[in-house]
C-alpha cells in the first residue's frame, strides 16, 4: 500500500468533505422526520426547514429563487426529468424536435436517444475540434417544432466550456427551451440566470466534494414541464418521493464551501500540469481548449501508448487517473467526445483526464508528472510506433 | 491494491519478456492498426535447419492485457519449431497466464495473431507454403476479420460494415456500409488493401463505399 493515495479523478466524484458531513449528520440522527406542513409537528417543520435553507443557497448560486430548484438524485436525473419533461410537455403544442450536442455525457446523450426510439426527431450538433459547438448549424437547425436545445455548459472530459451566453442567445431568440448541463462547471465557474437566459440546469453535488446521490434542476418559471415519475406531491408536484434532506443540507453545505480562491488554485494545477507535461514528454497533445476549459480539468494525449496500460501502471503507484481509450472502458467503445472532436482512435487511445479537487496539491502534480514520464518513456520502448529520436 | 488481473499478468505487464524489435529478422507480423486502437508486432529469428524459433521480440500499442499475452506467447514459442509455435492457441496463451478478463478477449487475440502472422511471413518468405490456396470470398472475409472498425473497436465483419465481397479474375471488390466522406473511411480503406493485397493471386483490391 502506499501512504497515500493520489486520486486526480475529481471529474468522476470527489472525497467528501468532513465540514458537509459535519452539516448533515442532525439530520440523520435527530431531525429525521418527513419535511411536514408548517402545520405539522416540530420535527417535521424543522426538517422542512432544513430543506428549505437548503434550496435557498443552491439556488440563489445560480441567481435563481428557490421555487426553480428542484432537488433530484444527481445530475443523471436532472437530465432526464429536463429533457423528458420538457419533450411530453411540448409534444403535441410545438413538435417532437431535439438538439442535443454529440459530446454530451450520457444522461443527456442517452436520454435523447432514448426519445429517438418513441419517434422524437433528434439532431446531434457538430463541435469544432476543440469542443465548441457549431452555432452556425444550431441556428440552422432549429424549426417550429423545436422542443428543447440541451448543450453542456462544459465538457465531462476535456473540460472545454461552451459560449453558453451566445447559445442561450439564438435559442431566446428563436423561442426555444434550452437546457444546459453544468454538472462540471456548477460553483466552478459562474453561471446567473438572471444575465443568461438560459431555461432549465442540471447540477451535481457529487463533483463539489458533497454527498453522491443528490442533484437538483433549475426549472426557470413558466418553463412547460411534466412530472415523469409517479408518487407523491413533493418537490412542487414535479419530483415524486421522500425528499433526501442530509443529502440536500449536505449539498448546500458543499456549495458554501467552494470558493473563487479554490478556484483560481485548480486553475494553477491545470496550468502547472499541462505546462508540465508538455516541458517533461515530447509528443504531447492537449485535448480541447488552451483557454476556454473548467478551471480542474487537464485531458492530455500521450501518443504511441495506450491509456489503459499508462493507469494501470499509475494505479500501481497510487495514482488514480481516467482516460478515454477503448480498453478503459466497460463497453470497450472508445471516448465519443474525443472521436466527437475529430480525434481517431490513437488520439483516444492515448488520452488521460486529469481532474483536480480540494485535496490536491501542486506537489501531486510534480509526482504525478515525474511518475508518468517514465511509464510512458517505458510504454514508448515497446511501442511498435514510436521511433527514437 | 484490487486489479481485475492474475499476479500473472501484472508480472508480465510490469516486466514484459521479449521486448523490442530484431534487424533482419527471418519473419514480422504486424497486427492491429493504430488507427483503430491495439497494435502488436512480431518478430522471429528462425533456424534454417530445423525451424526452430531462435529468438523472439514483440512490440506492443496496447493495453495490459495485449502486453501481458504478447509476453507469455513469445515465452511460450522461443524454443519450439514453426510448426510447434503455430499450434499456440489463445486458451493456452490464457491458461498460462491464469485467466484474463473475458471483455479483453479481443486485446489479447491480436497477440496470438502477431505471432502466427510472423510465421505466415517466414513460410512465405522461404516457400513452406505448398498448397496454393484459391482466393474466395471467405478467404477474404476471414481476412478482413483482422480490420478493425474505429468506431467499435471490434472488427469491420463483426460490425457489419461489410455488406458486400466479390472476387472474380483476380480483383477483388468489397463493399462497405459507410460514405467515402466517413472521417474513418481511407483508415478503413487503407488498413483492408493491406490486409488483402497480399494474396498471390489478387491483382486488384476495390473498396466501395456506400454513399448516404
Amino acid at each position: 500500500m502506499f501512504d497515500k493515495i493520489i486520486y486526480l479523478d475529481n471529474a468522476a466524484s470527489t472525497r467528501l468533505d468532513e465540514r458537509v458531513l459535519e452539516a448533515m449528520e442532525p439530520y440523520f440522527f435527530d431531525v429525521y422526520a418527513v419535511a411536514t406542513s408548517e402545520f405539522g409537528y416540530s420535527m417535521g417543520i424543522d426538517a422542512k426547514e432544513g430543506l428549505m435553507a437548503a434550496r435557498e443557497t443552491i439556488s440563489k448560486k445560480l441567481g435563481a429563487s428557490p421555487e426553480e430548484l428542484v432537488f433530484t438524485s444527481g445530475d443523471t436525473e436532472s437530465s432526464n426529468m429536463a429533457i423528458k419533461g420538457v419533450a411530453a410537455a411540448l409534444k403535441k403544442k410545438k413538435g417532437s424536435h431535439i438538439i442535443v450536442s454529440r459530446i454530451e455525457d450520457f444522461p443527456v446523450l442517452n436520454t435523447a436517444k432514448s426519445l429517438e426510439r418513441q419517434g422524437f426527431k433528434v439532431d446531434y450538433l457538430n463541435v469544432d475540434n476543440e469542443g465548441f459547438a457549431d452555432l452556425e448549424q444550431l441556428e440552422s437547425l432549429i424549426t417550429k417544432e423545436t422542443a428543447l436545445v440541451s448543450i453542456q455548459h462544459a465538457n465531462q472530459e476535456i473540460g472545454t466550456l461552451q459560449n453558453i451566453n451566445e447559445i442561450a442567445d439564438i435559442c431566446n431568440e428563436k423561442d426555444v427551451l434550452f437546457h444546459t448541463d453544468a454538472t462540471h462547471t456548477f460553483t466552478r465557474v459562474p453561471l446567473d440566470i438572471k444575465k443568461i437566459p438560459v431555461d432549465l440546469i442540471t447540477i451535481s453535488a457529487h463533483t463539489i466534494h458533497g454527498p453522491k446521490g443528490i442533484g437538483a434542476l433549475f426549472i426557470r418559471e413558466g418553463t412547460p414541464i411534466e412530472k415523469w415519475m409517479d408518487g407523491g406531491y413533493q418537490e412542487f408536484n414535479l419530483r415524486a418521493g421522500l425528499e433526501n434532506i442530509p443529502s440536500a443540507v449536505g449539498f448546500a453545505k458543499a456549495v458554501e464551501l467552494v470558493t473563487p480562491e479554490e478556484n483560481a488554485r485548480l486553475a494553477h494545477m491545470r496550468d502547472y500540469i499541462i505546462r508540465k507535461a508538455f516541458e517533461e514528454i515530447p509528443d504531447v497533445t492537449l485535448n480541447g481548449s488552451r483557454t476556454y476549459r473548467t478551471p480542474q480539468n487537464a485531458n492530455l494525449t500521450f501518443h504511441y501508448v495506450e491509456g489503459e496500460s499508462m493507469t494501470l501502471h499509475l494505479d500501481m503507484r497510487g495514482f488514480a487517473v481516467s482516460t478515454g481509450s477503448a480498453c478503459f472502458s466497460r463497453s470497450l467503445e472508445a471516448s465519443h467526445v474525443i472521436l466527437g472532436i475529430g480525434g481517431d482512435h490513437e488520439r483516444a487511445h492515448g488520452s488521460l483526464r486529469f481532474s483536480f479537487g480540494r485535496y490536491n496539491t501542486i506537489e501531486d502534480v510534480d509526482a504525478v508528472i515525474s511518475a508518468l514520464k517514465q511509464i510512458v518513456e517505458r510504454l514508448r520502448e515497446i511501442s511498435p510506433l514510436y521511433q527514437k529520436k | 491494491m484490487k486489479f481485475p488481473y492474475t499476479e500473472k499478468v501484472l508480472e508480465h505487464f510490469r516486466n514484459p519478456k521479449n521486448v523490442g524489435r530484431l534487424e533482419n529478422p527471418d519473419g514480422k507480423g504486424l497486427e492491429g492498426s493504430p488507427a483503430c486502437g491495439d497494435m502488436v508486432a512480431v518478430y522471429l529469428k528462425v533456424n534454417p535447419q530445423t525451424t526452430v524459433i531462435e529468438d523472439i521480440k514483440f512490440e506492443s500499442y496496447g493495453c495490459a492485457s495485449n502486453i501481458a499475452t504478447a509476453s507469455i506467447i513469445t515465452e511460450m514459442a522461443k524454443g519450439k519449431t514453426i510448426a510447434d509455435a503455430k499450434k499456440i492457441t489463445w486458451q493456452e496463451a490464457t491458461d498460462e497466464l491464469g485467466g484474463l478478463p473475458p471483455v479483453k478477449r479481443h486485446c489479447s487475440v491480436l497477440a496470438v495473431e502477431g505471432l502466427r502472422s510472423a510465421i505466415r511471413d517466414y513460410e512465405e518468405k522461404h516457400g513452406l507454403i505448398h498448397e496454393q490456396e484459391q482466393t474466395t470470398e471467405e478467404v477474404v472475409r476471414n481476412r478482413l476479420k483482422h480490420v478493425m472498425n474505429p468506431m467499435a473497436g471490434l472488427d469491420i465483419v463483426r460490425t457489419e460494415l461489410v455488406t458486400k465481397i466479390e472476387v472474380k479474375e483476380g480483383i477483388i471488390r468489397v463493399v462497405l456500409d459507410l460514405p467515402s466522406s466517413h472521417q474513418f473511411a481511407n483508415a478503413i480503406k487503407e488498413d483492408l488493401i493491406e490486409k488483402l493485397e497480399s494474396l498471390r493471386d489478387v491483382k486488384e483490391v476495390k473498396v466501395i463505399f456506400t454513399e448516404g
